[in-house]
């Protein structure tokens, strides 16, 4: 061996970075594959534009897939980059401050012409001069897209063809660089390209003569190992994306309640994964139907739910918005009804490619009259699993809709997901009607958890007429009677409060007297462990609470609340949770971070601001 | 043991509720007539489902003994689409309105006309909005004076049967409310038909549109306004059955057996299973005075329905793959022992 350094490392954070006809999102996928099978902890954050091929190399158009791998328990795709792929001078702009101190860009020389800087906006020869990029950064220029042409001479592919396979050559250097194994990346691509035998040839072609390139070279750049990680409890696993999770966590519900599923949709981004992957399932015998709306993908849900199935709907926020009106006649009929909404930043179209947590309010309030729903939100891609099986479980056990308050960043990112099995996962016990029960109405329920039994039609003895107006508590015929009124409103409230006996407590992630607690809900969890994490590390008496139940919220949350002195609520929203906790808990007094950029949180900004309201 | 076929009375598909119509609404015929057809018909109650939306006609549900669901405005077509497809055993009837299925309802009525969901729905048009006290429909004529429209609307009404052609409809059926035993049979052929069937009702509101279809009321008069179609019939009307419809120059035209040489065997006969829906969009469009309303079953095609291709897509696929629970799906992801 030559005398070439390796670096040891914990962690690093790679950054691809194209056109959106660049092929990132598959590279970045497969660097992450290749990591997670040789024993990586993985995260990853695909951030592309609405626009499905904006006007090439422009800065709208620019695609990022960041990957952070690790040896440990990796908490988010990271905050900023170590190596970052450029394959345009668009790539380089939009993402510049993303790249660490001390770290890589590999840029494609052939792209970084005259004309490329020019659309990219730049006014000077020098695009990273003119960036004023860091002198501690390394460039790697390297000719992507004529080293791409060269390899793949005498292949007989055309240009365009031949163009599309550079981010091969790119993710082959990279795989150089962190000492990946070929043939882990030849796996995925031969399952992706099956039935393309031309093009699976070419891509490992070009694939393998990248790695070669950066071995041959040598470039001025050390390469890295990061160990397998330890933090892994030992089994089989994937990686998996928060939507997809949250297919199979409604598939695996359905399946323990032996029960259909019916999910009624509408495409809409960043949501349409979720029906995408339930369309595969057919196997299943999943009902999906693409509806014509938004309110008939709710609307056949309710139907469906009414007709015995777990019904779902899965959405973003216009959609929920839209849902608002059938979402409250599943509270007043008392169905289980399962919605998704995969949050985007918003209002109106807002930014849908980008993650927000904007929708509380709306998914906790967002409709007419006393309508309360359980509303449940997921903290990382793998957990969406987990959390849609827990939604499912309690829309049938309590016959009430629930919310799911997923976001593009855990939607659309990926991480590792340790495979379940059916028999595992807890027992779910629609809450049917006793089938010797006498005199069935639409009103009558279990007069413990107030939870309304469900009849389902085809079964003889059980005809009823459920509804949206209001109905007598004891005959379930129509009634506006005051008092019975308050009585149902009561009752209805009663049942989603109930729901807090099968929740877990809220558990307290280091120290009981610590100067500050942290706390947050769903998606965030990852960068608030990360610079709570880094600060008990440094020394500082910090201590986290994190919730994915927020409604009804943990039976403990007020004692454990009111054990600190001083609570921060961060959120990627203005202060909605903030606001919710104030109103649940009399006299909490809590501080609030905020953030409404489209983009989740870095560590490093929450690490800072902690250490200032601790001073 | 031989199963025994129960045989049902219509007052099997009564609840315990009172009607609550105001007297003399054409509502309370087409539910008496409903509920003969589902006797007739033999489906028992409990694998009936009657959905509703909102509006006079939509509190129809609480009143039939079977399961019943009164929803929401305008979306009772996808909600009953819901319920047909989770459970294709189940009869499905959907009870709508002018208002409810043709204005806020509208995107839902055709899509799922389009789709050919195995629903009956019965479109009462009483041409007025009756439980918000009488504003303007989309089926009001224009220049119709109401609440909302006092110096008369200035929009053109829609035709259901226009729309339900539109898209691509495969079954579209007329009564009038006070017709007990026509309404019988039009609805009899509904629940035969596999696919959406729309019945337009031509129902009275005594409060906020009396005598909107008045005219067709009298029965005596009656059988000269109306010809009763039915698949294979000579399209022959009037109080002494000599009056019938001919294709003149590609246009239909109404003709006196007997007059001009006219003979009975020149009426035209009834095809209402004719894939194409050109002539029964004309029968459907006849207006009087000069022709005869076209009553009874104007379109009766076969097609395959959403819900049978559904289960058949689920069949084949289940067939073929080798994924069968969830265990099989999680074994057959990429994956890797770490």
């Amino acid at each position: 061996m030559e005398n070439i350094k390796v670096k040891e490392v914990d962690n690093v954070v790679v950054l691809f970075a194209g056109d959106s006809g660049d092929g990132m999102q598959l590279t970045g996928t497969l660097f992450s594959n290749i990591s997670a099978v040789i024993g990586n902890e993985i995260s990853t954050f695909p951030d592309f534009p609405a626009e499905i091929r904006a006007p090439q190399g422009t800065l709208g158009g620019v695609s990022g897939f960041q990957v952070h791998i690790g040896s440990s328990k990796v908490y988010t795709p990271g905050d900023e980059a170590d190596v970052f792929v450029a394959m345009n001078p668009a790539a380089l702009k939009v993402n510049i401050k993303k790249v660490k101190k001390g770290g890589a860009i590999i840029f494609d020389e052939d792209s970084f012409q005259e004309k490329d800087l020019e659309k990219a906006g730049f006014t000077t020869e020098n695009p990273f001069t003119e960036l004023g990029v860091s002198e501690t950064i390394t460039l790697i220029p390297t000719q992507l897209t004529t080293l791409t042409q060269k390899s793949l001479e005498g292949y007989g592919m055309d240009g365009k063809a031949v163009l599309r396979s550079k981010n091969m050559f790119a993710l082959g250097l990279v795989c150089w660089l962190f000492n990946r194994p070929l043939e882990k990346a030849e796996y995925f691509l031969q399952n992706k390209f099956k039935r393309k035998p031309t093009v699976l040839e070419a891509n490992i072609k070009v694939l393998n003569d990248g790695y070669n390139y950066g071995n041959n070279l040598h470039l001025s750049v050390p390469t890295y190992t990061i160990e397998r990680s330890g933090d892994t409890v030992p089994g089989k696993y994937t990686s998996i994306s928060g939507n997809t999770a949250t297919a199979y966590g409604l598939i695996a519900a359905a399946e323990k309640a032996e029960l259909e599923l019916f999910l009624g949709s509408y495409p809409i981004t960043p949501a349409s994964d979720i029906m995408q992957e339930l369309a595969l399932r057919r196997d299943l015998g999943v009902k999906v139907m693409q509806c014509e709306d938004e309110i008939a993908g709710v609307a056949t849900a309710v139907g469906a739910s009414y007709a015995g199935c777990l019904a779902a709907t899965s959405t973003s926020g216009p959609g929920l918005a839209l849902k608002s009106e059938a979402i409250g006649l599943a509270v007043m009929a008392e169905l289980p009804l399962v919605i998704v909404d995969v949050m985007r930043g918003g209002p109106s179209t807002g930014m849908p490619t980008k993650t927000e947590q904007t929708d509380l309010l709306q998914a906790l309030h967002g409709r007419n009259g006393e309508s309360p729903v359980v509303v449940i939100a997921p903290s990382t891609p793998d957990d969406c699993f987990h959390y849609t099986y827990m939604a499912s479980k309690i829309a049938l056990e309590h016959a009430t809709p629930v919310i799911v308050l997923s976001d593009a960043f855990i939607g659309n990112g990926t991480s590792l997901w340790k495979l379940p099995k059916l028999a595992e996962l807890p027992e779910i016990k629609p809450n049917y009607v006793p089938a010797d029960y006498k005199n069935y109405t639409a009103g009558s329920r279990d007069e413990e958890t107030k939870a309304r039994y469900w009849a389902i039609p085809g079964t003889e003895g059980f005809m009823y007429r459920n509804g949206g107006l209001e109905k007598d508590y004891v005959k379930g015929s129509i009634s506006s009677n005051p008092t019975n009124h308050a009585k149902m409103v009561a009752a209805r409230a009663e049942k989603v409060k109930n729901v807090e006996q099968n929740i877990p407590d809220l558990e307290i992630y280091g120290n009981e007297n610590a100067d500050l607690l942290v706390v947050g809900w769903g998606s965030t969890k990852g960068h608030l462990m990360g610079a709570v994490s880094n600060l008990i590390s440094k020394g500082k008496n910090v201590a986290m609470a994190h919730f994915n139940y927020i409604n009804p919220l943990p039976k403990n949350t007020e004692e454990v609340l009111k054990k600190f002195k001083k609570i921060v609520v961060c959120e990627l929203n203005s202060g909605q949770f903030a606001g919710y906790l104030r109103a649940q808990i009399d006299g909490i007094d809590v501080l609030k971070y905020n953030k409404i950029q489209g983009q989740p949180f870095t560590v490093s900004e929450l690490e800072e601001h902690f250490e200032l309201i601790l001073k | 043991m031989e199963a025994t076929k129960i045989r049902y009375t219509a007052k099997d598909f009564k609840s315990d509720q009172q009607v609550r119509w105001c007297p003399g609404c054409g509502d309370y015929a087409i539910i008496n007539s409903l509920q003969k057809t589902m006797a007739e018909l033999g489906v028992p109650p409990h694998e009936t489902v009657v959905i509703s939306g909102i509006g006079c006609s939509s509190r129809l549900p609480y009143y039939i003994g079977t399961y019943g669901f009164h929803t929401i405005h305008g979306r009772g077509a996808a909600i009953a689409t819901g319920v047909k497809v989770a459970n294709p055993k189940l009869t499905v009837w959907q009870i709508t309105g002018d208002g409810d299925c043709l204005a806020i309802g509208g995107n839902h009525f055709i899509h799922s006309v389009r789709r050919n969901i195995d629903i009956n729905i019965l479109l009462f048009n009483n041409q007025i909005y009756g439980l918000t006290k009488g504003q303007y429909s989309p089926t009001s004529y224009k220049g119709q004076v109401t609440k909302s429209s006092p110096y008369g609307t200035i929009e053109e009404p829609f035709r259901p049967a226009e729309l339900t052609f539109g898209a691509r409809g495969n079954f579209f059926g007329r009564l009038l409310d006070v017709d007990l035993k026509n309404a019988q049979k039009v609805m009899l052929a509904a629940t035969k038909h596999k696919g959406a069937a729309v019945i337009e009702c031509l129902v009275n509101c005594v409060i906020f549109n009396d005598g909107a279809h008045g005219w067709l009321a009298e029965k005596n008069l009656r059988p000269d306004k109306i010809v009763f179609l039915e698949h294979g019939k000579p399209m022959i009307y009037g109080v002494n059955r000599d009056k019938g419809l001919i294709l003149e120059n590609g246009r239909l035209k109404a003709v006196k057996i007997g007059e001009n040489g006219i003979k009975e065997s020149d009426i035209l006969v009834h095809d209402a299973q004719n894939p194409n829906p050109t002539l029964h969009w004309e029968l459907a469009m006849m207006q009087g005075p000069e022709m005869p309303i076209a009553m009874g079953i104007i379109r009766d095609v076969p097609a395959e329905t959403y819900n049978d291709a559904l289960d058949a897509q689920i069949a084949e696929v289940k067939a073929k793959s080798k994924i069968k629970c969830f265990d099989d799906l999680v074994d057959n992801l990429e994956q890797w022992e770490l």
